[in-house]
């Protein structure tokens, strides 16, 4: 019988060494890696992993269990089915950046998705000071009903104190 | 006619330097041949090099429609990027990479010297998706992968340029 995968999900307060240490647990334990998401976010460390592993979920649990706890981190396990070799390729890239406020993401995103996009990456940032936050947000996706319709979106949204752009992604494929 | 098989990473020929050609015969007619039957049926694209079909020879093709802004089917023999201006990060996928697209910076405007398929020199100049479809097959005789030069989706530095797109 295959393997079965799990998405392990971490997250802690960030230190050296988390995923040497936790990587090397589930090694030891015949865990065999996926596609991967490590991010800092405010300083906390996230990660999101795909992990193939032989055994039920608690013995997974188990398994990380002591670098979990000398580690500090919070650990969420799901099992999932894994569609590797199915990626999408973008064609649309976004990018929006404005003073942070309560909505922006909601308001970008929910007026996007209605104009055909479909969100296949989104990355945000608090840059600024602590007295003038910037928000800046960068999305990837399909644009299914063409770049015109979100394009439009965005030029009614532009200027009410958020400022977008947009950009085709052309892959070379060679 | 022959469609030949396009080698995937792992593969020796896909690492290693090409060798220049040197006699400018049937041999190479034919691999001309073989090179444009193979991109014809390789959906979606706009490139291939010798060694991505097994032969570690410096031979490369490219296909920017003029549509797109480029001169259609090119034969590249002993291609040498002789000059180079502007960078631009662009996504780049390859048949011998499936499945993985990435960000790699590239020259926006480039003047390659190189042979046509009778054995004449010329100076070429390339610009936007075309001079990058360029560079990503000369790196193929050279044998670096697009893997070898990716740079990080996120905070990416290099807005794409955009080129005169008419809707």
């Amino acid at each position: 019988m295959a393997k079965k995968w799990y998405m392990l999900t971490m997250v802690g307060r960030d230190r050296p060494g988390i995923v040497s240490h936790v990587t090397a647990a589930l090694y030891d334990g015949g865990c065999n890696l996926g596609e991967a998401t490590m991010a800092r976010l405010g300083g906390n460390f996230t990660i999101m992993l795909m992990v193939q592993f032989d055994g039920k979920r608690q013995a997974l649990i188990n398994q990380i269990e002591p670098v979990v706890q000398s580690m500090g981190l919070h650990v969420n396990i799901d099992s999932i089915n894994a569609e590797l070799h199915h990626h999408l390729i973008p064609d649309v890239r976004i990018t929006v950046y404005g003073a942070d406020r309560l909505g922006i993401v909601a308001q970008v995103t929910t007026a996007l998705t209605e104009a055909g996009l479909n969100i296949l990456g989104l990355e945000s940032d608090v840059a600024g000071t602590v007295e003038q936050p910037i928000y800046v947000m960068t999305i990837e996706g399909v644009a299914s009903e063409g770049i015109a319709s979100l394009q439009a979106v965005l030029d009614i949204m532009s200027g009410k104190g958020i400022e977008t752009s947009l950009s085709a992604i052309e892959t070379m494929i060679g | 006619m022959a469609v030949r098989d396009i080698l995937t990473h792992p593969s020796a020929c896909l690492k290693q330097i090409a060798e220049p050609v040197s006699v400018f015969d049937q041999s190479l007619q034919q691999l001309l041949v073989d090179i444009e039957d193979t991109l014809a049926l390789a959906p979606g694209c706009v490139g291939i090099a010798a060694p991505q079909i097994g032969t570690s020879q410096r031979v490369i093709m490219t296909a920017v429609k003029e549509s797109s802004g480029g001169r259609g089917r090119q034969v590249l023999i002993n291609p040498e990027i002789v000059s180079h201006e502007g960078q631009v990060s662009g996504r780049e996928g390859c048949l011998s990479v499936p499945d993985f697209t990435g960000n790699v910076v590239r020259a926006v405007d480039i003047v390659v010297r190189a042979q046509d398929s009778d054995g004449q020199q010329q100076l070429f100049e390339f610009s936007g998706f075309e001079a990058r479809v360029v560079q990503h097959e000369i790196d193929h005789l050279d044998g670096l992968l697009f893997l070898d030069r990716l740079v990080s989706r996120r905070h990416d530095l290099f807005r794409r340029k955009v080129y005169s797109t008419k809707d």
